[in-house]
């Protein structure tokens, strides 16, 4: 009876304890962060495993944007390409037409008059201006602050209006020619001799713009680096190391705040700026803050080399001579430019017939949102939204 | 007075003024950020200014479904809005609009207005568990975090005044200010914010907290948590949290003003003649304080959570203790 008893006993003390230990079982809590999200910048989409406001592991999922550029450009003639390409990061179209052409063109073997490359150069750096412009403005929104953003859409408004004078197109220019860029003006008869030239008064509107744009500049620094709660949030915070970000293939402004003073402007040739007088902002730390202000420098920047090539466009013809039916001769050939986002590459294989056999785009934005996992590891969900606005991607260049 | 007449007045006052208070407020805000920000705002309802635009943004709520998550904890998540403005209402009871227009002149009346202005914070974490939404809960939790943290300075910041009035009173206090120095007759008066400008100042931070705006808005957070605790409302039920964070700010502001700007009193007039001025004094005293919460609502970026907890342990509480020391000293000296 006794020995009943004290073995009842023993199995009520361990049912007592295997009930404690799985009452003790806490799940992970998984957020869904995005696709659709205020702050994604479109649809990313990243799964946070998160311990109240910490998150310990975040992957994000990307493929939500693919339009099969790379597939499509396949079934293209070349000149039909640049409206594809320029749909790639849609907040600087222009600028991601230029490697496309200018890979073409080499294969092809034009020479491209300096007039047309200085006009690539002016129009590659508005497209600057305005992506900086947008990012300028999201990014203090992301923090909370909505009126930083008025100031530089507002800015943006003004480049782009010049650009829609030009080509056409605010966001999707479609202006780059194989051999080239489109005469503005008077074009489209094949009888008639027309005047090949930009819109009369474009240069010197645009030389006027970019003064407004360094005040709006200055403006926005005093609006935003001016302000405590800023610095606070994003000054040490997102620490990129600069072998890290090497090994993660970032590039750009991401890159250069991390203090790599690598710019594809002063070390390759594909346009014509080593003509001119700028600096390369590089960051101190590499956190948010530093990629931040290397943006709103490199905006100083690039208004400043707009100035300088206005100062010196040469004259002469828009388009070289080039053969009405395009077949660009068999071969293959890399190209590689500095966009806004960063390095943006065109790897194009041609067979000889009218469009490429193979066109493998390089985007800037995928290879920079790499880093994400391993940098928003134990982050704050504030943190973040914070680090990931601070990368300025855009989904269709991550996508494409 | 029959007192069966007198609280239907008072009733009809109060439901009238929520609405009404709300919309001004609105309108302002939605009027001022667009003068900051170089826009033009509301423009075409009502034909001038767009001055019926609130009135067309509520009845467009009306006409909203009412839609309710299916995993939601119905009654809770029905009820949730609901508290939330009835503590804005609740607060209005000892807010003193002249010498006899006031709610009920409760001895306590500070005690009572903080106490059920917390409540609104309830109706949040509500909305927030109720929701089944994973983002509702982040902002429901961070509502709370920061009800804990914020009830302290803001109840320590009333302190000092309530040592320099000698009463809880809301009435006292602004009577207290109206003869701060009373000598042969000679009645000198002066509002607390000369000398309790340091809980002042503790004072509106610790109010920008509680109405969860910016610079404190994480539990809305609109770029981390979508909209927070009102992610999963709509229709008049997100009408009502819309119209108590207004009408929260007209609260919080007139409590603000009643301790540490006079109130209802300014210099030179008599009682009976405060009851017909003493609202119209202290709807202006609101307004100043009502515009630079908008202002900074427009200027500021958003605190992170954690930075939040650490102003409010590490600078404001001390401060606030400090601030009731020196007002004590200050009682007993002088």
């Amino acid at each position: 009876m006794t020995t009943r008893l004290s073995a009842d006993q023993d199995l009520v003390r361990h049912l007592s304890e295997v009930s404690v230990s799985v009452e003790l079982q806490t799940p992970d809590m998984t957020l869904n962060i995005g696709p659709q999200h205020p702050s994604t910048h479109g649809v990313l989409r990243l799964v946070a495993t998160v311990d109240g406001e910490r998150a310990f592991n975040v992957q994000p999922v990307i493929g939500y944007m693919h339009r099969g550029y790379e597939k499509l450009a396949e079934v293209r003639t070349y000149p039909q390409i640049t409206t594809l390409v320029n749909r790639i990061d849609w907040v600087s179209g222009y600028a991601n037409e230029v490697p496309f052409i200018i890979a073409a063109e080499r294969l092809l073997g034009v020479e491209v008059p300096e007039r047309a490359q200085f006009i690539r150069l002016i129009l590659t750096e508005m497209a600057r201006i305005a992506s900086h412009l947008v990012f300028n403005a999201s990014y203090p929104l992301e923090l909370g602050a909505a009126t930083p953003l008025f100031f530089a859409l507002r800015e943006r408004e003004r480049v782009l209006d010049l650009l829609e004078s030009v080509t056409g197109g605010r966001f999707h220019p479609n202006f780059n020619r194989i051999g080239g860029v489109k005469p503005a003006q008077g074009a489209g008869s094949a009888t008639r001799k027309v005047i090949q030239d930009l819109p009369r008064g474009f240069l010197a509107e645009t030389r006027a713009a970019m003064d407004k744009v360094l005040s709006t500049v200055n403006e926005l620094e005093a609006l935003v680096a001016g302000n405590e709660i800023i610095l606070a949030r994003t000054k040490g915070i997102g620490l990129i190391p600069p072998e890290t970000a090497a090994a993660y293939g970032m590039s750009g402004p991401n890159l250069r705040a991390s203090g790599v003073g690598f710019d594809l402007r002063k070390v390759s040739d594909y346009l014509p700026y080593t003509q001119f007088d700028f600096r390369v902002p590089t960051g101190a730390n590499g956190d948010c803050w530093d990629r931040w202000w290397v943006r709103l420098e490199e905006t100083r920047q690039s208004a400043s080399i707009i100035q300088q090539a206005i100062d010196s466009i040469p004259s002469g013809p828009l388009l070289a001579k080039v053969p009405k039916i395009i077949k660009i001769p068999k071969g293959e050939i890399y190209v590689r430019a500095e966009n806004p986002k960063g390095e943006m590459g065109y790897y194009l294989v041609s067979d000889g017939g009218l469009g490429p056999y193979r066109l493998k785009i390089r985007s800037a934005s995928f290879s920079n949102l790499s880093i994400l996992p391993w940098i928003l590891e134990g982050a704050l969900i504030p943190d973040i939204i914070a680090i990931m606005g601070s990368l300025d991607f855009v989904l269709g260049d991550v996508d494409r | 007075m029959n007192f069966w007449l007198e609280l239907a007045i008072k009733l009809v006052v109060a439901a009238g003024i929520i609405p009404v208070v709300g919309m001004v407020i609105g309108f302002a805000e939605m009027k001022l950020s667009a003068k900051m920000q170089s826009r033009m705002g509301p423009y075409f309802a009502g034909g001038r200014w767009g001055w019926a635009q609130l009135i067309a943004d509520g009845v467009k709520f009306f006409q909203k479904e009412d839609l309710i998550p299916a995993d939601a904890d119905r009654p809770v998540f029905k009820w949730a809005p609901a508290l939330v403005l009835a503590s804005t209402v609740a607060i209005l009871v000892p807010i003193p609009f002249g010498p006899q227009v006031v709610g009920r002149n409760l001895d306590l009346g500070i005690f009572y207005a903080l106490a059920v202005s917390s409540l609104s914070t309830i109706g949040v974490l509500m909305a927030g568990w109720s929701s089944a939404n994973k983002y509702s809960l982040i902002g429901g939790l961070r509502a709370a975090g920061q009800l804990i943290a914020y009830e302290l300075p803001l109840v320590l910041a009333v302190v000092g005044v309530v040592i320099l009035a000698g009463t809880m009173s809301l009435n006292g206090i602004v009577e207290a200010q109206a003869s701060w120095f009373s000598e042969r007759g000679w009645q000198f008066g002066l509002p607390f914010v000369i000398v309790q400008f340091i809980g002042f100042g503790i004072f509106m931070i610790a109010t920008l907290a509680e109405l969860s705006r910016i610079p404190f808005d994480m539990p809305i957070a609109e770029s981390e948590l979508v909209m927070g605790y009102v992610t999963e409302y709509s229709g008049f039920r997100f009408l009502f949290f819309f119209l108590a964070e207004f009408a929260n700010m007209f609260s919080l502001s007139a409590i603000a003003a009643t301790l540490f700007l006079g109130g209802y009193w300014v210099p030179g007039l008599s009682q009976p003649q405060l009851n017909f001025v003493g609202p119209i004094v202290l709807f202006a005293k609101i307004g100043v304080l009502v515009f630079a919460m908008i202002w900074f609502r427009w200027t500021f970026p958003r605190f992170r959570e954690d930075q939040l907890q650490a102003i409010a342990w590490k600078w404001l509480i001390p401060l606030s203790l400090a601030n009731i020391l020196a007002t004590g000293l200050l009682k007993v000296v002088v």
